[in-house]
């Protein structure tokens, strides 16, 4: 019954690994799902302004892709996320939040409705066992297609021009969170106004065969438009400046937590409008309905912080300078390039935290050898810190 | 065709008739719906063969709680009360142990037998305690609960520091370590491992068989009889006692799926398509057929789906019932001791290797055996001057290799004839008809998932606050207005009635607090 299945010795390189390579000029890497990724190629600050200011791309294979298929496809993923997914048509995606049955999240992603009951569920982490638990009595299948599939984010101003240039049709008529097949060299390509920078961009899918051709065509096609590779660094800062949440940053996955209490719901990591109480029945939706009703520990927020040193695992403490004891902490912080903003996402403990209030964080910052401490005044802040017009764009413009 | 009722109950097993009738007691409109034709689930009396009937599933009363038997005045009448176990041993040298003494044994084995049943005697009172309540939930602030659980402690405290030490170390081990430490002679060895074991997945060797075996004594301190009638009889008592009080019961009517709308139960739907509407449903079957087959999945989350899908409920008991054209001659038994309860279990050992080709999913070729003679003092049960015998053997797996085929049935009661044949050796001339009912019969008659007795295993991880699973332990599912009554609930099977009243008074509290 059991085939030797090969084993694969050390890390994985993706099928992009090839062009990167050439583009490498610092050998930083990590180690992400097994996969070889890179932190930066060149320079990581340079890159970043790819994202903002040209065409970034980054390798996205490693991100953990799952094939959602059969007759209670809808059902299962209803159940197993917080949204109402009956909304999400084909040609859509949905970013989701799933929880255990304690209302705890386990991870977020993004669901492609590919086509009429077919989904595709992507996540930074694995949730196979999680996943096939969830199936038990529902007609479904679940794939790991992680493998199969060579992922790539074009993001940036330009990648509508880069891509429009590639000679890919229907580009200009897809709305942020919609998604089109189109031929690749005799291959189905899949394209998605989807990313995890904030900003104007896209996400290319295809079978891993076809991948260095793609990364060929892409590059040639964006010469002109300041395309560039990126690593991890460049799209964290991006991501932070978008607000988007990260597993391990900004929530553990919550069946990877021991201790009680350091896990988040969706409600507490400012996602309710995800979670469609309407539904009958979703996982934690009877614990998230006691939550609310009696309100959460924690909420996460967004902070703009006074003076420019990087308030990286700062303490945050309440109205007063002098307020003690602490009320919540950082967990992602950045000096914003664009924004020209000292910038964090945080978690405290509610009620604190709401939009307007002031806070004050505790930064170490380290000159010559020595420590430095400042009590830094910080402004909880709604809405995203970068969301630029072009974002939602549709036709998007050409830059 | 619709109807609006207080309560529904699926399933007239003893426990929901035991439900059934609190609750309608309470005044409560009560509806109870059995699939089979006749009421008890697997508490009945019926014929097997022309002339000849026994109780189909359990065969003994020795649990029937006493708080039941007081809440709802029940007296059944017996046949044979506080009966002689007789643990059969080679060439007619027999043990014959009652609850007060045991015949057969040095000195010493009679001593330390006095001093071990004192003690059971002492830690089934306690744990008797434990399963007439709904076990509190852990982790809450609610006044009941913790004071439940303060009074669990208290009771616990109050056997003294020593031997709540003793009951703490002893509910986790297992009965072959007991038994080996105390006693020589392994007839008696052996008859108390058959009595931790028995109905259960577990061997003596098995963790916390210490715990099944005073779960067994917690009725009447491990005294059994069989109801005059066989068990139906007592299912037919709760079944008047539940009518007398209001209830309703249908039978011959199988509930295909409870229906839930908008997260709450509504009713249920049956087999021939008519809806009968109440917001509490409760449910008699077992957890997993009550969630996977009648709620389904869709309707509860995914931790608790992977918890039902997961609790281990395979029946390994089988029942032997054999028409007999007269007593069969055991050598150096009387008339009289027909009556008792004949063991074969000759050691401890013999019970474990009966037990270890059912891990692999085989019977065992030595099986263990609990026979009882009804006929002998109720005279319904067989015509006159034959008799029926009611047996039940182990170990014979519902997940048995290749399947319980109707070859693999007529060979493990072959095996079963011939090892009773060691002790009686004309018995296969006497038998002039029978019956096997493996664990796949069980499920199949009875309804109940894996045809095991208790409905999932008895074991410490799905005992008390974790039975049938964590966070869902008192008797409420996760499902608006569903509940379990049923053997898979705290404390477990047998006939008891305490699921059944727990689960009574833990609806009508609800309402009180509500």
């Amino acid at each position: 019954m059991s085939k030797q299945a090969p084993v694969h010795q050390g890390r994985l390189k993706t099928p992009f690994y090839s062009r990167l390579e050439k583009l490498d000029f610092v050998n930083e890497w990590h180690q992400w799902k097994g996969y070889s990724s890179a932190d930066s190629l060149y320079c990581s600050d340079t890159e970043y302004f790819a994202i903002r200011n040209a065409t970034a791309v980054f390798d996205l294979t490693p991100m953990t892709k799952y094939r959602i298929s059969g007759p209670d496809a809808l059902d299962y993923l209803n159940r197993l996320v917080t949204r109402d997914m009956a909304k999400i048509k084909p040609g859509r995606v949905a970013y989701a939040v799933w929880c255990d049955d304690q209302g705890q999240v386990i991870d977020d992603g993004t669901i492609f409705h590919l086509h009429e009951g077919e989904y595709r569920l992507c996540s930074q982490e694995r949730h196979f066992a999680w996943l096939k638990a969830a199936a038990i009595g529902f007609d479904v299948s679940i794939t790991h297609e992680t493998d199969d599939i060579a992922a790539l984010a074009v993001q940036g101003p330009t990648s509508f021009s880069t891509l429009s240039n590639m000679g890919l049709d229907g580009l200009a008529d897809l709305k942020p969170f919609g998604l089109t097949h189109v031929d690749f060299q005799g291959s189905e390509l899949m394209i998605s106004r989807t990313g995890f920078t904030g900003d104007l961009g896209y996400e290319l899918w295809i079978d891993p065969d076809k991948a260095e051709a793609l990364w060929d065509a892409l590059f040639e096609a964006g010469k002109l438009y300041g395309i560039r590779a990126i690593g991890t660094d460049a799209l964290e800062l991006s991501r932070i400046e978008a607000g988007f949440l990260a597993a391990y940053m900004e929530f553990l996955p919550a069946d990877e937590t021991v201790r009680t209490g350091r896990s988040r719901s969706p409600l507490e990591l400012g996602l309710e409008w995800l979670v469609d109480f309407k539904k009958p029945n979703f996982n934690g939706r009877r614990a998230l309905a006691e939550e609310k009703r009696k309100g959460s520990t924690w909420r996460l927020v967004k902070l703009d912080i006074e003076g420019n040193k990087t308030a990286h695992h700062s303490y945050i403490f309440g109205q007063q300078k002098t307020s003690k004891p602490a009320i919540g902490f950082i967990t992602s912080a950045a000096w914003s390039p664009v924004c020209k903003q000292n910038i964090a996402l945080g978690t405290v403990r509610a009620p604190h935290g709401m939009p307007g209030d002031t806070v004050w964080v505790e930064i170490y910052y380290q000159r010559e050898m020595h420590w430095n401490r400042q009590m830094a005044r910080a402004t909880v802040v709604d809405k995203p810190f970068w969301f630029p017009p072009r974002r939602g764009a549709t036709p998007p413009g050409r830059f | 065709m619709t109807d609006q009722y207080d309560a529904i109950i699926v399933g007239a097993g003893h426990n929901g008739l035991v439900c059934s009738a609190l609750l309608a007691r309470a005044g409560k409109r009560v509806l109870v719906l059995e699939a089979n034709e006749q009421v008890g689930g697997a508490a009945i009396t019926r014929e097997f063969t022309d002339g000849y009937s026994v109780s189909a599933c359990a065969h003994l009363l020795y649990q029937l709680q006493p708080a039941v038997r007081k809440d709802l005045k029940l007296s059944p009448r017996m046949a044979c009360e506080n009966m002689t176990t007789i643990a059969l041993g080679e060439n007619g040298k027999h043990l014959r142990i009652d609850d007060k003494r045991i015949v057969g044994v040095n000195k010493e084995d009679a001593d330390h037998y006095r001093e071990f049943r004192k003690r059971m005697t002492r830690f089934s009172d306690l744990l008797r305690k434990f399963l007439n309540k709904p076990p509190p939930r852990l982790g809450t602030k609610s006044f009941k609960d913790l004071a439940t659980l303060a009074q669990l402690g208290l009771d616990l405290r109050m056997l003294g520091k020593d031997e709540m030490r003793a009951f703490l170390r002893l509910i986790g081990m297992n009965i072959y370590d007991e038994v080996t430490e105390r006693f020589e002679h392994p007839l008696l060895r052996g008859a108390i491992s058959l009595d931790a074991v028995l109905g259960t997945h577990l061997g003596p060797r098995s963790p916390n068989t210490i715990m099944t075996y005073l779960y067994r004594q917690s009725g009447d301190h491990g005294r059994s009889g069989i109801p005059a009638g066989g068990m139906g009889s007592v299912s037919n008592e709760l079944a008047h006692v539940a009518r007398s009080e209001g209830a309703t019961i249908r039978t011959g009517i199988a509930v295909k799926r409870i229906i839930v709308e908008n997260g709450r139960v509504t009713g249920v739907e049956t087999e021939t398509g008519d809806r009968f509407d109440s917001f509490t449903v409760i449910s008699n079957a077992d957890p997993k057929r009550t969630i996977m087959d009648l709620v389904g999945v869709k309707h509860v989350e995914t931790g608790f789906t992977r918890r039902i899908q997961n609790l281990r409920a395979k029946g390994n008991a089988a029942k032997l019932h054999l028409a007999l054209d007269g007593l069969p001659d055991f050598e150096g038994l009387s008339r009289k001791d027909h009556a008792g309860r004949l063991l074969i279990a000759p050691d401890e050992n013999y019970v474990e290797r009966a037990f270890n080709p059912a891990k692999y999913g085989e019977s065992s070729p030595a099986p263990v055996i609990e026979l009882t003679f009804p006929s002998l003092r109720d005279e319904t049960m067989a015509p006159t001057g034959k008799h029926v015998m009611s047996a039940v053997v182990q170990y014979a797996p519902y997940d048995l290799k290749g399947g319980w085929t109707d070859e693999a049935k007529a060979g493990f009661e072959q095996v079963v004839v011939d090892t009773i044949a060691r002790y009686a050796p004309d018995i296969a001339s006497r038998i002039t008809a029978s019956e096997l009912l493996t664990p796949v019969d069980i499920e199949r008659e009875f309804h109940i998932s894996g045809g095991h007795w208790h409905h999932a295993e008895l074991t410490l991880d799905q005992f008390m606050f974790v039975r049938p699973v964590s966070s869902s332990a008192q008797y409420s599912m996760p499902v608006e207005g569903l509940y379990l009554c049923g053997a898979g609930t705290h404390p477990g099977g047998g006939i008891s009635g305490a699921a059944g009243r727990n689960a009574a008074r833990t609806i009508l509290g609800r309402e009180k607090a509500a």
